[in-house]
């Protein structure tokens, strides 16, 4: 089971850092950490997964809490949320089998990015479940080379990152 | 007001209440160095980096205020981490100031380079490399805050040498921090307040455990309310001895791995256990399976990872634990726990029965009675310091203390060599109480440099060495588990009262229970630094620390003192 926190952090050097340092010293297993800048200047958003079978993800976030540059963590694993990864994939065809990968491709509402000689590359955008499909299927064509974001997410509805966090207690 | 860093440092340093420092300078750090005296800030010279930590800690500890170390680049600021580390694991307020090699030269591996921002990350509650000396008067503002907030803890300030130099225009910053994430805790949700004087209420073995949160929020006067109100008895931590007074009927004392048996057997037997600012440290629980079966649990902390980190609990309260126990003091009920408390009790003179410093002499000097006799002597209104091993138990189990903020001990890192800095930290902060250390031979000899320091301050220290000529508790180990095998903690230590006299101190040498007295009362009414070594006993019966909970086990499963009639000789 893998949990999904995002975690407002402030723009400043090295809280990158502090958070990747938070992880190895108190053993919690990351999946993904993506980072980066929000619709706030100087409040940077990091979304983290966590394989809350081997990590407490209330542990991860009440860590979290513990660094002065954090702002404010939330668990969006149970909301109602957007979930997307990216995909590049740079898959090996050849004349006959590149009308073939394209097919997929458009199937899998995917692009082709670039078309080398005996290589295209493709970008794909959706859930990780979507694009380990697909990674399965071009993989018989023999994949050269993939780079993936790793997860990022945002809660459904008009609410902007001032939204509850389940994660604040009272009284705090 | 055109200033140069070096002088907003101290101006700063000013501001925020500081009125003595501890460090040494060197070649990254001299510029901050040059205007102290025009600040009137004193600055105490030790003789290495690690102890103007550990004397900032112990200031900090003993006076209730930021301690604050000042160290060069480098190997200055690395002979820090050792301090700082102590300091964070016992949540203690302090800021430290080290110095850098000029930004343009950061990470060409310039002389004396060391990235200590990244070393110190792990073991500081925040810290700053300064880039920007118009940033540098708030970053310290900030420092102090964060220092003594919510859960207090080190911070470290890293200041490039341009930066020192570097003049502007100085502007205090305004009073309020700019810190979004970071709110410190108030009082606690009123609907599991209530929730915990419902089992307050219905409690009939209820215990306090007090931990150093006690004296860290200031509640010692509202759990003694709490405590009387509700009639129930105080376990303490190592860190919250001092937060209720150890003379109170009520007072158990410590409790955990060297606590006394009486008070883990209330424990283990209690139907309510009420876990007030500690964080149920390996020390304190023994082995967690068979930890306070039959009780109910209740956990105030101000430190939402705590809270139910190791024991699961029924109702965890985050919040400060004074605000807490105001909330909690009109909910709860008079209460009389008269049956629970007479068990206790006959469990306690069973305890006192075995106690050493019950027994008559028999000629032989032991660590206990000395610490006793220290207790006696001094009222029991002396300030503590501690090392670490044997003699920090002995101290801990012997030396009972009524006040807050009068035992200066390392408790989460256990930091050998502690004890003699840590007192110089507190008799700085107190020139005239009386301060004893409590120090061993093995950890003793890790910071005795700063016996310099002692005489060069005209610190009116006392020093007792409980010297077995072991690195005792690692013998003791060895002794219970490793089939006596005393590998490598035998000590051939150097005559300490030539060595102690050669900086000046006057010295005495105990080996004898007669010679106790006499030398504990000169000692005390000599007008300097004063140092006794206690040649005390080494192995056995007499060379251990009793009770204990070995490694591993249930804390009821304790290796007692063997009683009197039991004993072979």
């Amino acid at each position: 089971m893998k949990s999904t926190l995002i975690a407002l952090v402030e723009d400043k050097p090295g809280v990158l850092n502090r958070v990747a340092s938070l992880f190895r010293r108190r053993a919690f297993n990351i999946e993904s950490l993506t980072v980066g800048h929000t619709e706030q200047p100087g409040v940077s958003r990091m979304t983290i997964v966590v394989d809350s079978a081997r990590t407490d993800v209330r542990k991860v976030a009440q860590n979290l809490y513990k660094l002065v540059n954090v702002i404010q963590v939330e668990d969006v694993t149970e909301r109602p949320a957007v979930i997307r990864d990216l995909a590049l994939i740079k898959v090996r065809t050849n004349g006959s089998t590149r009308a073939e990968v394209m097919q997929i491709v458009e199937t899998f509402r995917a692009r082709v990015v670039d078309v080398g000689l005996e290589t295209l590359m493709v970008e794909v955008t959706g859930t990780e479940e979507k694009i380990d499909g697909l990674v399965e299927v071009l993989g018989s064509f023999g994949i050269v080379e993939m780079v993936r974001t790793g997860r990022v997410a945002m809660v459904r509805g008009s609410n902007g990152n001032n939204g509850k966090s389940q994660y604040r207690v009272k009284g705090e | 007001m055109r200033r140069t860093g070096a002088q907003i440092v101290w101006e700063m340093l000013k501001r925020e209440g500081v009125e003595v420092v501890f460090g040494i300078p060197g070649g990254a750090i001299m510029h901050v160095y040059h205007p102290r005296r025009d600040y009137g800030i004193h600055h105490v010279l030790v003789r290495h980096e690690q102890c103007a930590a550990h004397a900032a800690d112990g200031y900090a500890r003993a006076s209730g205020r930021v301690g604050v170390a000042i160290a060069t680049s480098g190997p200055g600021a690395t002979n820090l981490v050792t301090g700082i580390a102590t300091a964070m694991m016992d949540s203690s307020p302090i800021v430290c100031i080290t110095g850098q090699v000029p930004t343009s030269v950061i990470g060409f591996d310039a002389f004396q380079e060391i990235d200590i921002t990244g070393i110190t990350l792990p073991i500081t509650k925040h810290n700053y490399l300064v880039t920007d000396v118009n940033d540098l008067a708030y970053i310290i503002h900030e420092a102090f805050y964060i220092a003594r907030s919510g859960r207090p803890g080190p911070v470290l300030i890293d200041i490039p040498k341009d930066i020192q130099k570097a003049e502007t225009d100085f502007v205090p910053p305004e009073e309020e921090v700019r810190l979004p994430g970071y709110r410190p805790v108030g009082p606690g949700d009123p609907e599991a307040v209530r929730q915990a004087a419902d089992l307050i209420n219905g409690a009939q073995r209820p215990i306090i455990l007090a931990g150093h949160g006690v004296l860290m929020s200031g509640a010692m006067e509202i759990l003694r309310a709490f405590a009387e109100k509700t009639e129930t008895p105080v376990a303490l931590t190592l860190l919250s001895k001092g937060g209720f007074p150890e003379s109170h009927p009520l007072a158990l004392g410590m409790m955990g791995m060297h606590g006394e048996v009486f008070v883990n057997q209330a424990i283990q037997e209690a139907d309510l256990l009420l876990a007030f600012g500690m964080r149920f440290d390996d020390r304190v629980t023994g082995r967690l399976e068979h930890y306070a079966p039959k009780s109910r649990k209740v956990h105030v902390d101000l430190d939402a990872a705590e809270l139910n980190k190791i024991v699961p609990v029924d109702v965890a309260i985050l919040g400060d634990l004074r605000q807490v126990l105001e909330q909690l003091l009109p909910l709860v009920e008079p209460a009389s726990h008269q049956e629970w408390l007479e068990q206790i009790n006959r469990w306690r003179e069973e305890s006192r029965a075995r106690d050493i410093v019950n027994r008559p002499s028999n000629g032989r000097l032991l660590a206990p009675q000395v610490v006793h006799a220290i207790w006696e002597a001094t009222g029991g209104e002396a300030i503590v310091a501690t090392d670490v091993g044997q003699n920090q138990m002995w101290a801990a189990q012997y030396y009972h203390l009524n006040r807050p903020h009068t035992l200066m001990t390392s408790g989460g890192l256990g930091t050998m060599g502690f004890g003699l800095p840590a007192a110089i930290g507190a008799q700085v902060a107190h020139p005239d109480k009386e301060v004893w250390a409590f120090v061993g031979d093995g950890g003793f000899q890790m910071t005795m440099q700063e016996l310099a320091t002692v005489v060069q301050e005209r610190l009116p220290l006392r020093i007792a060495l409980l010297n077995n000529g072991y690195l005792g508790m690692v013998r003791q180990w060895q002794e219970f588990f490793y089939d006596q095998r005393y590998e490598s903690t035998s000590l051939l230590n150097p005559d300490f009262v030539r060595l102690v006299e050669a900086y000046g101190i006057h010295s005495w040498r105990v080996t004898t229970p007669e010679e106790t007295h006499q030398a504990i009362a000169e000692a005390r009414s000599h007008p300097g630094p004063a140092f006794i070594e206690f040649q005390v006993a080494q192995e056995g019966e007499e060379g251990n620390v009793y009770p204990m909970v070995p490694a591993g086990a249930a804390l009821h499963e304790m290796i007692r003192r063997p009683t009197p009639a039991v004993k072979a000789r």
